[in-house]
C-alpha cells in the first residue's frame, strides 16, 4: 500500500509511545545505572566502569548457563518445528474436525505458566506421577529431581508439550491461505508427496515458519517461570537457564551490579539474534 | 490414507491432554489417596479441594485480581493500540520504521530484566501492590504486540475505503468509530484474544509487583506450594480452575484464530 507521508501521524502514536517508554526507559536506565556502579544501598554510589561487565563476561558461571540457554533452544527448535509442521499437515482442512482441533490445540498456550510447570512436576513425579511412574515401571530409573539427564528431558518435554501448538497453528494458518488451483496443478502434473511439499506447501509457509521460529526463540531464550517450578533450576545447577539464573543473582544474592550487567549482554543477546531475523523477513517481503 | 491422516492429531492431542488430566484427577482426589497409593482416577471422589477455594478469600480473590489486572491490560492495551496502528499502516511519518522496531524490541526483552527495576520503579511512584501497577507493566510486551497485530489487519483494508468516507463528508473520528472499528472487528477480538493470553500467563512481574491487596492467582499457589506442605490436592483443582478463563476464551475466538494467524501476524 502506498502511504502517504503525514507527521501529524505521531499524535497517534504517542500514547502507544508514552505507555511503553514508562515501562521500558525508566526500568532500563536503572539497569544501566546498576550496571556501571557499585552501591552499598542508601542511594550511595560508585563509578566502576565496565569492571562488572568484564567479571560476567569471564565468569564461568554465565558461560555455562548461556551454554545451557543456547543448547535448550536449539533442541526445542529442532523438534517444535518440524512436530508442528507435520501436525499441521495432517490436520482436517474442513468439517467438525477444525473446530475440535484448535480449541484443544490451543489449551496448553493458556494456561498461567507456572500452573504448567506445577502439572508437570505432578506429572512426572516419580511416585504418583503418571509419567514418572509409568517410565519405572517400564523400567527405567527415572527421576527428575536427582538426574540430570531425566531433568533435560522432563523440560524439554514440557516446554514441546507447551508450544508446539503454537507453530502449529501457524503453520495450519499458512497452509490454509494456499489455494486449492495449486493441489490440482501438481496432481495433473503427477507431482509427488514431497514434491508437493518442497514446492508448494514449505514456500507459502515460510512467512509464517520465519515469525514462528521468532517467536519461539525469543521465548524460549526468555524462559523462567515453567522450569523454575518444574526443577528450581535443579538438580544442582542442570537447568539453570540464562533467566533463572539471573533471578537468582539479583533478588537472591542481591548482586545488583554483575545483574544489571548481565541483564544487559542478556537483552543485548536476545536483541542482536532477533534483528537478524527481523531484517531477513523484512527483505523477504520486499523480494514478494 | 485418508484415514490414516487422523492418528497424528489424535495422538497429539492426547499427548496435550494427559498432564490436564493428571491435574483434574489429583484435584478430586483426597490427600491421603494422593500420598499413600497411585491410581489412575479418584478412587473417593471428594470436591473438598474446591470447596476450600471457593470459601477461602485468599484463594478466591486471587482469582478475581488476577481477572481484574488481565482485563485492564486488554483495554489499555487495545485502545492504546489502535490509533498507532492505524498511523502505522496509513502514514508514513519521522522515524516510523524506528520506532516500530523499537516497539518490537520490548516483546523481546526478558522479563527476568526487568524484575527488580520495576519492582523500585513503581514502588517510588506508590503503585507497588496495586492491579493498575501489574496492568501497566504487562502493556511492556502487549502493546507491541497488539500494534503488531493490528497493523496488519489494518493493512488488509483497502485505502479506498477512508477516501470514500471523507469523500462522504465523514469526519476523521466519525469514520473511525462509524465505519473503521466495524470493519476490523476480527482482528480486534484476534488482539484482545492475545492480550489476555499473555498477561493472563505471565507471573515473574506480576508477583514482583504484588504483595497483598492485587497478588494474582498464580503467586497464590506458588506460595502454598512452598509453604503449607505439600497440599498437591488443594495445588491441583487451583491449577485446573486456572484453566477455565482460557478455555472460555478460545471458544469465543475460535473461528478468528485461524484467520488472524493468516495474516502471518503474530
Amino acid at each position: 500500500m502506498n502511504k502517504t507521508i503525514n507527521q501529524k501521524a505521531w499524535f497517534f502514536v504517542i500514547p502507544v509511545f508514552v505507555l511503553v517508554a514508562f515501562n521500558a526507559i525508566i526500568p532500563l536506565m536503572t539497569v544501566v545505572n546498576y550496571a556501571f556502579q557499585e552501591t552499598f544501598g542508601n542511594n550511595v554510589f560508585m563509578w566502576e566502569g565496565t569492571r562488572w561487565f568484564k567479571q560476567i563476561m569471564l565468569s564461568e558461571r554465565f558461560h555455562a548457563s548461556l551454554g545451557r540457554q543456547f543448547l535448550f533452544t536449539f533442541i526445542i527448535l529442532f523438534i517444535q518445528i518440524p512436530l508442528g509442521i507435520a501436525i499441521a499437515l495432517t490436520m482436517p482442512k474442513e468439517g467438525i474436525g477444525v473446530p475440535i482441533c484448535l480449541v484443544l490445540m490451543s489449551m496448553p498456550l493458556l494456561i498461567p505458566w507456572n500452573v504448567v510447570g506445577a502439572m508437570w512436576n505432578i506429572f512426572a513425579l516419580p511416585d504418583i506421577g503418571f509419567l514418572g511412574h509409568s517410565l519405572n515401571a517400564l523400567g527405567f530409573d527415572y527421576n527428575f529431581t536427582q538426574q540430570i539427564g531425566d531433568a533435560w528431558f522432563t523440560t524439554i518435554l514440557m516446554d514441546v508439550w507447551h508450544w508446539t501448538s503454537l507453530v502449529v497453528l501457524l503453520s495450519y494458518a499458512g497452509l490454509q491461505s494456499i489455494q486449492p488451483a495449486y493441489y490440482q496443478a501438481a496432481e495433473i502434473d503427477g507431482a509427488s508427496r514431497w514434491a508437493v511439499f518442497t514446492k508448494i506447501e514449505l514456500p507459502k509457509m515460510k512467512k509464517v515458519l520465519t515469525i514462528a521460529i521468532l517467536l519461539r526463540f525469543m521465548d524460549s531464550f526468555m524462559i523462567y517461570t515453567e522450569p523454575f517450578v518444574l526443577t528450581g533450576g535443579g538438580p544442582g545447577n542442570a537447568t539453570a537457564f540464562l533467566s533463572i539464573d539471573l533471578v537468582k543473582m539479583a533478588l537472591g544474592q542481591f548482586d545488583l551490579g554483575p545483574a544489571a550487567a548481565m541483564s544487559l549482554i542478556y537483552f543485548f543477546i536476545v536483541l542482536l539474534v532477533c534483528w537478524v531475523f527481523y531484517t531477513l523477513m523484512m527483505r523477504n517481503e520486499g523480494n514478494q | 490414507m485418508k484415514k490414516a491422516k487422523w492418528v497424528v492429531p489424535t495422538i497429539y492431542i492426547i499427548f496435550l491432554m494427559l498432564p490436564i488430566y493428571w491435574l483434574l484427577n489429583m484435584s478430586f482426589k483426597t490427600t491421603t489417596e494422593i500420598i499413600n497409593t497411585y491410581t489412575l482416577w479418584p478412587q473417593e471422589f471428594t470436591l473438598e479441594n474446591y470447596k476450600t477455594i471457593f470459601t477461602d478469600s485468599t484463594w478466591y480473590t486471587g482469582y478475581l485480581n488476577s481477572i481484574y489486572y488481565v482485563v485492564m491490560n486488554t483495554v489499555i492495551s487495545v485502545a492504546a493500540a489502535l490509533p498507532a496502528a492505524y498511523a502505522f499502516s496509513r502514514y508514513k511519518f519521522l522515524g516510523d520504521k524506528h520506532l516500530f522496531f523499537w516497539l518490537l524490541t520490548n516483546r523481546m526483552a526478558p522479563p527476568a530484566v526487568f524484575a527488580l527495576p520495576f519492582f523500585q520503579f513503581y514502588s517510588s511512584v506508590n503503585l507497588f501492590d496495586t492491579h493498575v501497577a501489574v496492568a501497566l507493566s504487562h502493556c511492556l510486551f502487549n502493546i507491541p504486540l497488539a500494534v503488531w497485530i493490528l497493523e496488519g489487519f489494518m493493512s488488509a483494508v483497502p485505502k479506498e475505503l477512508d477516501e470514500t468516507a471523507y469523500v462522504d463528508g465523514y469526519s476523521f473520528w466519525r469514520f473511525f468509530f462509524k465505519i473503521f472499528i466495524p470493519t476490523i472487528t476480527a482482528g480486534i477480538g484476534i488482539t484482545m484474544f492475545f492480550c489476555f493470553m499473555f498477561s493472563w500467563v505471565e507471573l515473574l512481574l506480576a508477583k514482583t509487583l504484588t504483595a497483598v491487596a492485587a497478588k494474582p492467582i498464580a503467586a497464590t499457589m506458588t506460595r502454598t506450594a512452598s509453604t503449607s506442605g505439600y497440599e498437591l490436592g488443594l495445588l491441583a483443582a487451583a491449577g485446573s480452575l486456572t484453566i477455565i478463563p482460557g478455555a472460555i476464551v478460545i471458544y469465543f475466538v475460535r473461528n478468528y484464530i485461524a484467520k488472524g494467524f493468516a495474516l502471518g501476524r503474530v
